[in-house]
């Protein structure tokens, strides 16, 4: 059968794109999966359009998903495409120029009819017209011939065309060599209850499969080998998804319930979802009527000797400033997620960006100091917040955790941990006390921090607040001394947890030179493929990527010390690169992108490399 | 690994004393706050709870100092949100005993909207609202129970700003206990902050507070000897509505709508509408029924328990939630979480 070549790649990326309604982000995770199970390593991004049932047809309603796979290291869902699947025009229309020259374009024949074309704003067919010469363009009437393997199910055309990816998925995976089983499961497992719409489904799938094999069109088929992973057993997944088990490890290992107040916002929503079905964890869940609501509950929750949590995007963290700062006052734990997404105000809510920074350093009220984190890729999200409730915990502060859009909603392959592998988060109450002595709520130990001491505990009755206190007795004091000391002793507080956090690491390259490129949260793919790209060319750069944002880890001053320059990429207007200016007074050099999107590898090495010059 | 064991032991005997701290009490010589303190203070021994499972939360206001004074757990939160932070804490510790204190701007006006969804969702807690009509802390700007017209600092031309009814509010968002007393009259109040607290559910206490300061003498009507017995009607359940200088008023539903009517015309006892607390329909129409005042009609305000109803708390239905899946699926196990559904290893 198979007389067609194989041509081995290291690399693939593919971007399926169509209709809202066409199923991408299904067939895109399906075709994930089967990789991963493969052995390849991987990075994903979905790409959603922001509304919800944007017209039929139309550029607003294409729906995205990318995917980059690989025998090598993955470290990004991939720049410009390598396929392309376009559904109908309009994903054509919105994806073209992402596509690499020569690249591959998948087109279903029937989405690029006069109404479609029409909606996508096309006057002619571009699949016609010579706008894709230069392309290898493969036609296939996806709609007719899914029609056709579903001929004899009774079903209506609707539910058959509704199998149309499936066909895709076939196709895709005959052209790239890889089995159908991990699909067949799963509609097997899906449609258990609807043999009608199951059959269809398999048939289309299969029908995708074959039609490669049998159509002699198409004299290429790709094959990626395994990539060369570190052994272990391995899942694929999601940031907001690693968030979510990172928190219920932080319950366990504290032995501490937890409480998430949280308000529905894109694109943090997840995590609440996730986290409503782990009952069985002892994990509560409450959507509050608001975002100060869901803070102010958290609060409520951590003051109470649960680890309170509260999950948000950007309009929701700015809803909630005020409760920070009561949190900051009160010294409780509190874990505050902010999976970031483009602003201001409503700003690209599907979008990503790390424009949130500044806002969680320095965005409340008064000197109100809490340490920030941040998370760099979908996986590290698990142990970033985690290491988030410890310090909250530990140090009886609110803590800030930054994700993204970005790194929420991709996914990767995960060598996660087991239980038993994760430090305990020692956690301690302030014990009850009988004989009559005064309790001091604001006496500290070591770490600066004061003593949790919860309702229900005999004789540490005690009342706390937002007014400034004294410290040790806690009592409302207004003197001005006293206010100027409390102030640096909050911040000493936060300054402190620099003893507890590891040293700032280089992630890559020499360890003095002319070169370093600094960055922190999402970024971390892009400026890792970059810098990897420019190390294999021979070029002495170096990468370090900060987890740590308050306080900064203790060497990181020297660190940078050691480079000629520093190159700080980030997709906002600059705001990491003031915090290392101020704070280390050097020319650190700024690298920004405020589109939405991700670094490119090649936007950054050309940047890199011109600097270098 | 919260200790609530200590819940179950014998009770001491406090009293009203063992509820006051070292601060100072900073409220303005003459504040109807002190009295309200006062009661709460008298009433708290009598609840056969340890000092420790108490927990007073404020928002901000002259009222919402609360907390301090009273030797207990206690936080003095932020300006309108101390029944979301009540909230919190009431979900993961159901054993407390929750009071939130706060005033009319705090609850209705930046806190309106946690006020409702409390209500609605009927934590168990107890929700003392010090009505002084005023926002009393920041120096006298009218507030959302402030009449119309009202003159103040931020109001020189008058107020334009139609007032809530905070007992209409409080039933519209489904509480499921709404009352109201006032601060001139010890027993009657104490007698209101003892069924507040004996309510399960989100219990919602309306007190008429004087701010001698920027708006004395607001509920003077009700307050002062001569005129209280014809402007005030206090509700007692299963007893007929009666009011006036010797008793001989009464309210009497003409279908739905209230009539005033004397006992010296004609009309008896029997003729009067009972109260019956669990009526909606009749909370609904009392808790309008001063607003009904015009030249022709003279209604009193009424005063005691308006509306009671038995309702699953909050707390109870979402622990209830995670002992049910406790139950049915075990304790969750960390690894199996960790590891997910597919998985695959490298060698
Ligand atoms: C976010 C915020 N906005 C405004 C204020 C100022 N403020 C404090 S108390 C108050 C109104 C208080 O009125 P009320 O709740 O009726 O309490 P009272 O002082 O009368 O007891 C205002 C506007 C504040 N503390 N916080
Ligand atoms: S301003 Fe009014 S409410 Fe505030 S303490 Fe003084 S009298 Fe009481």
């Amino acid at each position: 059968m198979s007389t067609k070549n194989f041509e081995v790649l290291e690399e693939v990326v593919i971007k399926f794109a169509g209709d809202s309604g066409d199923g991408m982000q299904l067939t895109g995770g399906q075709f994930t999966n089967t990789a991963a199970l493969f052995g390849n390593d991987l990075g994903t991004f979905p790409d959603f359009p922001a509304e919800i049932r944007a017209p039929i047809g139309t550029v607003a309603g294409v729906s995205g998903y990318q995917l980059n796979f690989g025998s090598k290291e993955i470290y990004t869902p991939g720049d410009k495409c390598d396929v392309l699947v376009a559904m109908n025009s309009a994903a054509l229309k919105v994806n073209l120029f992402n596509l690499k020259k020569g690249g591959i374009i998948i087109a279903n024949t029937s989405g690029f009819d006069l109404k479609n074309l029409k909606l996508s704003g096309y006057d002619k067919n571009p699949l016609d017209d010579g706008t894709l010469d230069g392309y290898n363009l493969i036609k296939v009437d996806v709609t007719r011939m899914t029609r056709e393997a579903t001929e004899d199910i009774q079903l209506g055309v609707k539910e058959k065309d509704r199998c149309k990816n499936m066909f895709v998925l076939g196709f895709l995976y005959w052209m790239f060599d890889r089995p159908m089983e991990n699909t067949i499961n799963f509609i097997t497992k899906k449609f258990a209850k609807q043999d009608d719409v199951k059959e269809a489904n398999l048939r289309a799938l299969k029908a995708g499969y074959h039609y490669g094999d049998t159509t002699e069109t198409f004299t290429t088929r790709y094959h990626v080998e395994k990539a060369k992973m570190e052994p272990g057993t391995y899942r694929n997944i999601m940031g907001n998804q690693a968030l979510s088990l990172g928190l219920v490890a932080a319950s366990q290992k504290s032995g501490l319930p937890l409480f998430l107040g949280a308000y529905p916002i894109t694109p943090a929503s997840d995590i609440l979802h996730e986290l409503a079905k782990f009952k069985n964890f002892g994990i509560r869940t409450y959507q509050a009527e608001d975002e100060i609501a869901a803070i102010c509950s958290a609060i409520g929750a951590s003051f109470g000797g649960s680890l309170g949590v509260t999950t948000t995007s950007g309009p929701g963290m700015a809803l909630k400033l005020e409760a920070m700062g009561l949190a900051v006052m009160l010294e409780i734990p509190l874990v505050i997620c902010d999976i970031q997404r483009g602003g201001p105000s409503t700003g690209l809510p599907t979008k990503t960006e790390q424009a949130d920074l500044l806002h969680a350093l320095y965005g409340r009220n008064g000197e109100c100091p809490m340490p920030v984190l941040a998370a760099r890729s979908p996986a590290d999200c698990f142990d970033t917040v985690l290491e988030a409730a410890r310090i909250a915990i530990q140090h009886m502060t609110p803590v800030i955790l930054l994700s993204d859009g970005y790194i929420a909603n991709g996914a990767e392959p995960w060598r996660f941990p087991s239980g038993n592998d994760l430090r305990e988060i020692k956690t301690s109450f302030a014990k009850p006390m009988e004989n009559g002595e005064k309790f001091m709520p604001y006496a500290r130990d070591e770490k600066l921090a004061r003593p949790w001491a919860i309702p229900g505990t005999r004789g540490l009755e005690h009342r706390i607040g937002g007014l400034e206190k004294q410290n040790i007795t806690g009592n409302i004091s207004y003197e001005p001394e006293n206010h100027e000391f409390m102030v640096k002793l909050r911040e000493e507080k936060v300054e402190l947890v620099a003893d507890y956090i590891p040293l700032q690491s280089l992630d890559s390259g020499p360890e003095k030179g002319e070169l370093l490129v600094l960055g922190w949260g999402g970024t971390y793919g892009s400026i890792k493929a970059s810098v990897k790209e420019l190390q294999d060319e021979g070029y002495k750069v170096a990468h370090a990527h900060l987890r740590y944002l308050k306080p900064f880890p203790k060497n990181l001053g020297e660190l940078l010390h050691n480079y000629d320059k520093v190159l700080v990429p980030e997709i906002n207007n600059g705001q990491l690169v003031k915090v290392i200016r101020d704070k280390f007074m050097i020319p650190a050099i700024p690298f920004n992108k405020i589109q939405g999107l991700p670094i490119m590898k090649a936007e950054l090495v050309n940047s890199i490399k011109s600097l270098l010059a | 690994m919260i200790d609530s064991s200590t819940v179950t032991e014998p009770v001491v005997k406090l009293t009203a004393k063992d509820f006051q701290t070292d601060q100072d009490v900073r409220w303005c010589p003459g504040c109807g706050d002190y009295s309200i303190l006062k009661q709460v203070h008298t009433i708290l021994p009598q609840l056969g709870l340890k000092k420790e499972d108490l927990v007073f939360i404020s928002g901000i206001g002259c009222s919402s100092r609360f907390p301090y004074y009273t030797d207990t757990f206690g936080m003095h939160s932020i300006h309108g949100r101390a029944t979301a932070v009540a909230s919190g804490l009431k979900a993961t510790r159901p054993e407390l005993s929750v009071w939130i204190v706060t005033g009319d701007g705090d609850a209705l006006s930046i806190g309106g909207n946690h006020f409702i969804h409390l209500m609605r969702r009927n934590f168990d807690v107890n929700v003392l609202m010090f009505n002084n009509q005023i926002y009393g802390l920041t120096k006298g700007q009218y507030s959302p129970t402030s009449e119309v017209n009202k003159i103040t600092k931020s109001t020189p031309y008058g107020s334009v700003d139609h007032p809530f009814n905070p007992i209409a509010l409080a039933l519209g968002s489904d509480a499921t206990f709404v009352a109201r007393s006032m601060d001139r009259d010890p027993a009657h109040l104490q007698q209101m902050l003892l069924q507040t607290w004996k309510h399960k559910g989100a219990s919602f206490l309306e007190i008429y507070q004087n701010c001698n300061i920027y708006n004395d003498q607001a509920f003077e009507l009700f307050t002062e000897k001569g005129t209280k017995k014809m402007n005030d009607l206090f509700m007692v359940e299963g007893q007929p509505l009666i009011f006036g200088n010797n008793d001989e008023m009464g309210i009497r539903l003409d279908g739905f709508t209230p009539q005033v009517v004397n006992l010296n015309d004609g009309f008896s006892k029997d003729d009067l509408m009972v109260h019956q607390p669990k009526d909606i329909n009749k909370a609904m129409i009392l808790s309008r029924l001063y607003e009904m005042n015009d030249s022709e009609h003279h209604f009193p305000k009424p005063f005691g328990v308006f509306y009671v109803k038995d309702r699953d708390t909050y707390e109870d239905v979402m622990n209830g939630q995670v002992e049910a899946a406790l139950a049915k699926m075990g304790t969750g196990d960390l690894d199996k979480l960790l590891r997910g559904k597919e998985t695959w290893t490298v060698v």
